[in-house]
């Protein structure tokens, strides 16, 4: 019994902690009042050039730094488009979560040989502790330091949105650009940043993926985790610790498929339960949830 | 004209020039503010007395023209750099941001910290309890904003301007959305604030408030100074006419009414409010064709639910309602508007117009079904605009090439007339006008009136429901007045005076004539 719960517990962190990254991605980016959808998109190439720059060179925290920079030229993009050019927020995350997969699975046929898939990576980034020193049911315990970074910065965000000058620049650009504007604060300057750091995160939140829970890239690897971690983030009222949390219940949802896996109820079932449960929290939330205000709206300064 | 550059003034602004594309908002203005007074500028909806302000304020850049603050040449190119020489801004639409404290707002972007970034919290409240103490001016800091009143949140908006050592404050119309109980307080304030050495500018077009607040005002037309007076010793038709540029009678003059048949004819009415309690409660009246009957009343005594049951957006619960011997009641509000109703809507911005829309469009609201302007499956564009180019002409909305453009970026005087146009162009039977003057100036105002008076001189039977008194007493030929939901009592213009109407609002009785 315990040993279930453990494992339960343990294989919930581990599939959270893609979900945690690119849900704080999420958030920074929609309190400072620029819709990113692109999630998706973002952790995709942040997946693959983790995977790459970590098999290159051996060095899977170099990856892991990699795939968070190649997130955050994507993000600088959204940001480019959505805060200079005030173009429709949607509409470019949507063209993010179709560039991204698409160059992912390019330069992934680019470097391997025409394969859909990278080679795996020699070595993952390590666990908690080195295997071996843990015996029985606390091995399941062993989790990813991707694990743990991301509830540092979970905390951090926390920390940042409510104690610091930043987190209150970020929280009123994105509540009342005009008001941030009249005191000086520039707000597309703090737009910009936050949306980078967005792409950073949701980058991380991808080689997450496929340097601590499996360990090549492949164009599945990422499938709807990123619109998950927006889904958990509008359950937890775009708050970094309410989405932290969040994104560990969809982790639990995740976790369930992989522990009811090959019992009676068939596979195929099992497998939708993040995604229904993603469906039904939304229809229940998300009329509930109050969303930053300015949230989608291009700033113009001087407009009435 | 302009006075010399000295340091007896707070603020002195020369030959300000500012242009937008090819419209002149100010053409070489000129404004002197001595140190320690209230100083109101006074101007029509668009005239540049907030663009004036704004250049003051850094978020325009004027094109041409000095700033002196304190006698020296100052370059103000942002807020921050006004912020930076004691310059303070209350805005009219608040700038607040309504999920945070009173603190957090006044703070913001000047916080204090520990270590660079980690905010000091403890320290920023108690610099603004020091603040309010100091001032006089009563309010939690630890309240969020969405939870106070809006003149609490003015309020705010001052400490936020004192927080960052303004010295001279701008206040941009600050009594729109005020009681008069909040007025009187703000005025208050604002000869505290004096007291202390600071200094005012008010941005206003109630001459009242300007008797009753200022020493010295400025005039602006068009975009130009017209003068600089003390308000000691001038009166409000002097001020009024400078404003507007010709005579203007704060008194509406018009001839007897000579009514015709009932047009609209309500008996019994009854409708419910959103907590789905009668909010309208047997109501009777009738208004005949031309005259203008004004419903006078306190806001939230029925009159809002009266409206919308007449427009057919609440259903009515018991009654008729008739225009011209049809029912109209429960039905939808093409079938009134096609019995011949005109509605001037109590809010412009949220149910007279389509902000985003460009004027041409909201021109045509309610006629885009006509075979005119629509021959079969598209709009005649160009019959659309000429249509439009025709109401702007005629009502003298400004500016004159605002057609293509959003009606979002009109002034509200000019919004209104545009509604107005609209409203007047269907050749009504009826016009029902809910506050139509609301928010707007003295030549705004006349302008509306005049305009009632002309239809009801044509033969429309008016209704104005408004919640100024005086404007129903000068522009109607019956009043009505309202309380809970029903009609009190009826007057003929003439006979009754306000003490009694006030009397009778608050629910009152009156058993005289």
């Amino acid at each position: 019994m315990l040993n279930n719960i453990l494992v339960a517990i343990g294989i919930t962190l581990m599939y959270s902690t893609p979900l945690a990254l690119a849900g704080q991605g999420s958030v920074i980016s929609e309190v400072s009042g620029v819709v990113n959808i692109g999630i998706e998109g973002m952790m995709t190439i942040g997946a693959f050039f983790g995977t790459f720059v970590g098999q290159r060179t051996g060095n899977p925290w170099l990856g892991f730094l990699c795939g968070g920079l190649a997130g955050a030229v994507f993000g600088l993009v959204h940001a480019f488009a959505s805060v200079t050019c005030k173009a429709d927020q949607t509409v470019t995350g949507i063209a993010m979560n179709l560039v991204g997969p698409g160059l992912a699975l390019f330069l992934c046929r680019l470097f391997y040989d025409g394969a859909t898939q990278s080679q795996p990576v020699d070595h993952k980034i390590p666990t908690l502790f080195p295997s071996g020193m843990l015996h029985g049911a606390a091995k399941n315990l062993n989790v990813s330091w991707t694990t743990i970074i991301a509830l540092l910065i979970a905390v951090g965000m926390w920390y940042v949105f409510y104690h610091t000058t930043w987190g209150l620049h970020i929280r009123a650009v994105g509540e009342h650009p005009a008001a941030a504007d009249t005191l000086g604060i520039n707000v597309y300057k703090v737009r910009y940043l936050s949306v980078i750091a967005s792409g950073f995160l949701a980058g991380l939140g991808g080689a997450s993926m496929t340097l601590g829970v499996v360990s090549q890239f492949s164009p599945t690897a990422i499938s709807g985790q990123g619109f998950i971690a927006i889904a958990a983030i509008i359950f937890g009222k775009w708050t970094p610790h309410g989405g932290y949390l969040a994104c560990l219940l969809f982790g639990f949802f995740t976790a369930l498929t992989v522990l009811f896996g090959g019992s009676v109820i068939p596979v195929e079932i099992i497998s939708m339960l993040p995604y229904v449960a993603t469906i039904i929290i939304l229809i229940l939330f998300v009329g509930r949830a109050s969303a930053p205000k300015a949230n989608g709206v291009p700033y113009e300064k001087g407009s009435r | 004209m302009a006075a010399e550059v000295s340091s007896g003034y707070a603020v002195q602004m020369h030959g300000i020039t500012k242009s937008f594309g090819s419209f002149y908002a100010l053409t070489d203005v000129d404004l002197d503010v001595k140190k320690g007074t209230i100083h109101s500028i006074l101007g029509e909806n668009g005239a540049g007395k907030s663009t004036l302000m704004n250049v003051l304020y850094g978020l325009y850049q004027a094109d041409s023209g000095r700033i002196y603050i304190n006698g020296q040449e100052v370059n103000i190119k942002n807020p921050t750099a006004a912020i930076e020489h004691g310059i303070g801004m209350v805005h009219q639409h608040f700038m607040l941001v309504d999920t945070f404290t009173v603190t957090q707002n006044i703070v913001l972007g000047s916080e204090s910290t520990k270590g660079g970034i980690t905010l000091d919290m403890k320290k920023a409240r108690q610099a603004v309890v020091d603040l309010v103490e100091k001032y006089g001016l009563e309010v939690d800091p630890d309240a969020l904003i969405r939870d106070i009143t809006v003149s609490m949140q003015q309020r705010v908006e001052i400490l936020k301007a004192l927080y960052r050592g303004a010295e001279t404050l701008i206040l941009d119309e600050p009594t729109a959305v005020l009681t008069e109980q909040e007025i009187d307080e703000l005025i208050q304030i604002m000869k505290n604030l004096v007291k202390d050495g600071k200094t005012i500018i008010i941005i206003t077009h109630k001459l009242k408030e300007i008797q009753a607040s200022s020493d010295v005002c400025t005039i602006i037309r068009r975009g130009h100074r017209i003068d600089t007076v003390p308000v000691r010793g001038v009166s409000e038709d002097e001020l009024a006419e400078k404003m507007v540029g010709h005579a203007v009678k704060l008194v509406v003059d018009k001839t007897e009414a000579k009514p015709g048949d009932v047009v609209l004819d309500i008996k019994g009415l009854y409708a419910k409010n959103d907590q789905k309690l009668d909010a309208v409660k047997d109501f009777n009246l009738q208004v005949r064709a031309g005259e203008i009957v004004g419903i006078a009343g306190i806001d939230g005594n029925g009159q809002k639910e009266l409206m919308q049951a007449v427009n057919n957006l609440i259903p009515a619960s018991a009654g008729t309602i008739s225009i011209s011997g049809v029912e109209i009641q429960n039905k939808t509000p093409r079938f009134g508007i096609d019995q011949g109703m005109s509605i001037i809507p109590e809010d412009r911005q949220k149910e007279g117009l389509v902000l985003n829309f460009s004027v041409y469009e909201n021109a045509i609201l309610e006629k885009y079904r006509d075979p005119n302007f629509n021959p079969g499956f598209t709009i005649d564009r160009k019959k659309m605009m000429d249509f439009t180019e025709g109401l702007i002409l005629q009502y003298d909305i400004r500016p004159d090439d605002c057609g293509p453009k959003r009606a979002g970026g009109l002034s509200g005087g000019n919004q209104q007339k545009v509604i107005i146009g609209r409203e007047i162009a269907n050749d009504p039977k009826l016009l029902i006008a809910i506050q139509p003057t609301r928010g707007l100036d003295v030549g705004a105002i006349e302008t509306v009136h005049k305009t009632l008076i002309r239809e009801r001189d044509k033969g429309v039977a008016v209704l104005l429901i408004s919640y100024e008194l005086d404007e129903v007493m000068n522009v109607s030929d019956r009043i009505a007045v309202m309380y809970d939901g029903h009609i009190q009592q009826i007057f003929k213009q003439g006979t009754v005076d306000n003490r009694t109407l006030g009397l009778l609002m608050a629910g009152g009785s009156y058993d005289g004539e």
